[in-house]
């Protein structure tokens, strides 16, 4: 075997994005020698295109809000399918965790008394996310960024992990290989920290950039960590749609927050049409009525447009489907008639500049073409609510690749937040597993032998299929089978060519050398894409029922049986499986939020 | 309308290399990104190009298009006429690695030297009280993306390897305004700005500013003011009168900011 480049840390996280920089700040600070890899260069992780803003009840706005409403915000928009505790803790944590960023140098938008300036979101009772314009994922990476550099953390980048290292039961390190040159690094750690967002490449419309492949939530699998609530996918309901080079691209929900409405070809504002009856007692029923609740929320009931993001995206689905669509197959998206010019550039001055560069409208005195966008997944590792770990010892997860906080829908704002509230957890409990150990687990040569066979073995083949076709074929089966709505014929039908692409992918073969390679990087990925597609096509065709970001016309209704429930998947050898577990239950005290209303 | 577009990509790596030719066929709306990755796709699998979101935010996809510097998914194809060919090389600041991927790691050296943000002793957290209008100053520069495009201009190093030690160029420039237009950094970094990273060298060519995506006003809004604060720490009377009676071997040390400074600043 050749010499591969070896080093050893206590605490190794894998992803730079929000949640990984974050980990990797809290292992340093209590102590333990911390190492950061990632696929991409420093601060160009996913969590740079994060627009809107950080949920956090710091109260700047409305003094009425507290972690209390922010935590039952949380749960009813995911649909009571949420980890209670998690979303406990990052109710609590979450004004802290930002106020932090400040102290690191983060510059906010203010208030007319110079505290941190909040605005109102999807689900949100009030005012709450802590933004900057509309590039808040901006200023919070590269405040992290600064911070982790300014520590002198190591940062490994271009570097991507492909397996996990195990000690029988244990995590010993991780394997991966340097984009640049190739070459294989395996990595020595008793504690690995899996931060490494979500899996909308594996979608065809996707707001997602090539690296959320789902490596995390694979290479977890892999070792043996249980994933939860799969099934769950965020279709966001304001993707860019024309020209089709630009389709899938964000469009913030500060669009609606800041008075942005949602209108059919037909000029109607058809969200009133759609307002279920969970959410009818919060929601105002008339266009006066919303209108008037952007000044005064105590009085009036917030607009449809800004129920949460699962039953918006429905909406636009069952508008389009009925006939009531832009002649490119979406609705409107319309503030220019509804706020002037001078506002809508100084508070969406990306969206201002992405919707004139790329499709040529002026969002200031026309409205935006959008449909929905495969955007966030809610399902990932099962964590322990306090700790971040998964059910390996020393596999933690923090982020998007964790499952269990959001429940069946995420509420816009609540993504920065986790970020940081479980990237500071994982990192700390990560470094006291590591302190904690007597003996140092090994790695077993055997292992790394094999991780290295495998990542070489498209090279190997001749002749055969490139990875490229392969990933469009996927991303084509996702989108149409197991998209916003879905039915057990279909994902049957999904799982079958799943299978098929699995013995497509034993024979695609890459041309070139190592050096940096995209298409033996997909190569590589298209293993962990197929894994993570599997799981929610089998997660999403065991939960009979509709809910949250789960919608099926053949189960069309909320079943409150399911709602007791969270569906797993674990690795099986070659297959993925699914079995069901009971939802840990909120105590009492916290189900007195719940009948108030 | 689509129509085949004759695309002109440099292939290679540290040992040289040269443009090659191909042809791609591309749709009404696209980027030069979108017919890379067409090319990518569909003809040279391992055609080396680093991207992110595609959407002008990380500023990653960075190349020379046509000679001049560019996020290659934020330039669309219609700017260009259908029958001539488009050349795509990377940046040239930088060392290739393979085809359109450089090696940026001068940005990210440089980025370690930058003393961080100081806050002031004792303020809790929460505790911070900012008006809107004095962290709009700093905002403006924390737009940067990080393509490193300005970089790739600046002429101190673009053709002058040799200034790169002494030099942080204007990215790292907008990142000293930044912290010294925040209204509540303690730290005076003046000193390293002149000393260790070279704000003399740069005759405000303005190059930087020109090809900024985030439209950052590098030159005007912080380059200029930055050099007026250094001068103004450097020759102020009274320092420059203590400095002439100070021997060579004593340890050079930031003047102390003059009373009223900070309040005429903001």
């Amino acid at each position: 075997m050749s010499e591969i480049e070896r080093h050893s840390y206590d605490v190794v996280v894998v992803g730079a994005g929000g949640a990984g920089l974050r980990a990797a700040i809290a292992a340093h600070d209590a102590g333990a020698r911390t190492a950061i890899v990632c696929k991409s260069l420093l601060g160009k992780a996913h969590t740079v295109m994060a627009e809107g803003g950080i949920a956090a009840a710091m109260g700047n706005v409305w003094p009425e809000d507290n972690w209390q409403v922010h935590f039952r915000d949380t749960m009813r928009g995911g649909k009571m399918l949420n980890n209670w505790r998690m979303a406990q803790l990052h109710a609590q944590e979450a004004p802290e965790r930002v106020w932090e960023l400040e102290s690191w140098g983060a510059l906010f938008d203010r208030t007319p008394d110079g505290k941190i300036s909040q605005r109102d979101f999807g689900g949100h009772r009030y005012a709450r996310l802590a933004h900057v314009g509309d590039r808040t994922g901006l200023e919070m990476i590269r405040t992290l960024q600064q911070r982790a550099v300014a520590l002198g953390i190591d940062v490994f980048m271009e570097c991507t992990i492909t397996r996990l290292l195990k000690d029988g039961d244990r995590i010993a390190g991780a394997f991966g290989y340097w984009r640049e040159s190739g070459r294989f690094i395996v990595f020595e750690a008793p504690s690995v920290v899996l931060a490494t967002g979500g899996i909308g490449k594996s979608f065809k419309v996707t707001s997602n950039s090539w690296e959320y492949t789902g490596d995390g939530h694979a290479m977890a699998m892999l070792a043996g960590a249980p994933l939860i609530n799969m099934e769950f996918v965020q279709f966001h309901p304001t993707g860019m749609l024309w020209p089709p080079s630009v389709r899938g691209i964000l469009v913030t929900e500060s669009v609606r927050g800041d008075g942005g409405v949602l209108r059919n070809a037909e000029g109607r504002r058809f969200m009133f049409d759609y307002i279920s009856d969970y959410f009818k007692a919060e929601t105002a029923d008339t266009e006066e009525e919303a209108d008037r609740w952007y000044d005064d929320h105590i009085n009036n009931r917030r607009p449809p447009e800004l129920l949460p993001r699962d039953e918006v995206a429905r909406a636009i689905n069952a508008e389009v489907k009925a006939g009531r669509g832009t002649p490119h197959g979406g609705v409107y998206l319309d503030i220019a008639s509804r706020r002037s010019p001078e506002f809508i550039k100084k508070r969406l001055p990306s969206m201002y500049h992405q919707f004139k560069e790329l499709a040529d409208v002026d969002i200031t005195k026309e409205p935006m073409e959008i449909a929905p966008t495969c955007h966030y997944v809610m399902g990932g590792v099962e964590v322990d609510a306090d700790s971040a770990m998964s059910k390996v010892p020393g596999l933690f997860a923090a982020g998007e690749v964790a499952g269990g906080m959001h429940g069946a829908n995420r509420l816009g704002g609540n993504s920065l937040s986790d970020l940081l509230v479980f990237g500071k957890r994982a990192g700390e409990y990560a470094a006291a597993h590591a302190a904690g150990l007597a003996v140092r687990p090994r790695i077993d040569e055997a292992d790394v032998a094999q991780a290295e066979a495998e990542a070489l073995a498209p090279f190997a083949r001749d002749g055969g299929e490139n990875p490229y076709s392969l990933h469009r074929d996927l991303q084509e089966t996702m989108h149409n089978l197991v998209g916003i709505i879905r039915v057990a014929e279909e994902m049957e039908r999904a799982l079958e060519r799943i299978a098929e692409y699995r013995e497509r992918l034993e024979k695609v073969s890459v041309e070139g050398n190592r050096q940096y390679n995209p298409g033996w990087h997909l190569a590589l990925d298209l293993r962990n894409m197929l894994i993570v597609s599997e799981s929610i096509a089998r997660a999403a065709l065991e939960r009979k029922e509709s809910r949250g970001g789960h919608t099926r016309d053949d189960y069309p209704s909320t079943d409150p049986e399911w709602g007791k429930r969270n569906v797993c998947c674990r690795w099986d050898g070659d297959h993925v499986t699914v079995y069901q577990q009971p939802l840990p239950e909120m105590p009492d005290e916290l189900k007195k939020l719940f009948e108030e209303h | 309308m689509g129509y085949d577009l004759k695309l002109r990509v440099w292939r290679g790596d540290e040992n040289g290399g040269g443009l090659v030719d191909f042809t791609v066929p591309v749709e009404e709306g696209e980027v030069v990104l979108d017919a890379i990755h067409r090319l990518q796709a569909t003809q040279a699998h391992d055609l080396a190009v680093r991207w992110n979101c595609k959407a002008g935010k990380c500023g990653s996809c960075s190349a020379e298009i046509n000679g001049r510097p560019r996020l290659m998914c934020m330039t669309r194809l219609s700017l260009f006429d259908p029958a001539e060919p488009v050349t795509v090389t990377p940046l040239r600041t930088f060392p290739v690695i393979r085809d359109l991927v450089t090696d940026v790691s001068f940005n990210y050296e440089k980025a370690k030297t930058v003393p961080p943000f100081t806050p002031p002793e004792g303020l809790a957290l929460g505790e911070y009280r900012m008006a809107q209008v004095d962290v709009e100053r700093s905002q403006e520069f924390r737009k940067c993306i990080e393509c490193f495009l300005c970089q790739n201009v600046c002429h101190v190093i673009r053709d002058h390897e040799e200034n790169k030690q002494h030099f942080a160029g204007p990215r790292f420039f907008i990142r000293y305004a930044e912290l010294d237009m925040h209204p509540l950094d303690t730290l005076d970094r003046k000193r390293q700005l002149r000393d260790e990273h070279g704000l003399g060298l740069c005759n405000i060519t303005k190059c930087c500013t020109e090809v900024c995506p985030e439209g950052i006003k590098i030159t005007d809004n912080a380059i200029i003011p930055m050099k007026e604060r250094v001068v103004d720490t450097r020759y102020d009377p009274l320092t420059r009168f203590i400095r002439r009676f100070r021997s060579p071997e004593q340890p050079r040390r930031p003047a102390p900011e003059r009373q009223g400074q900070t309040a005429a600043d903001s």
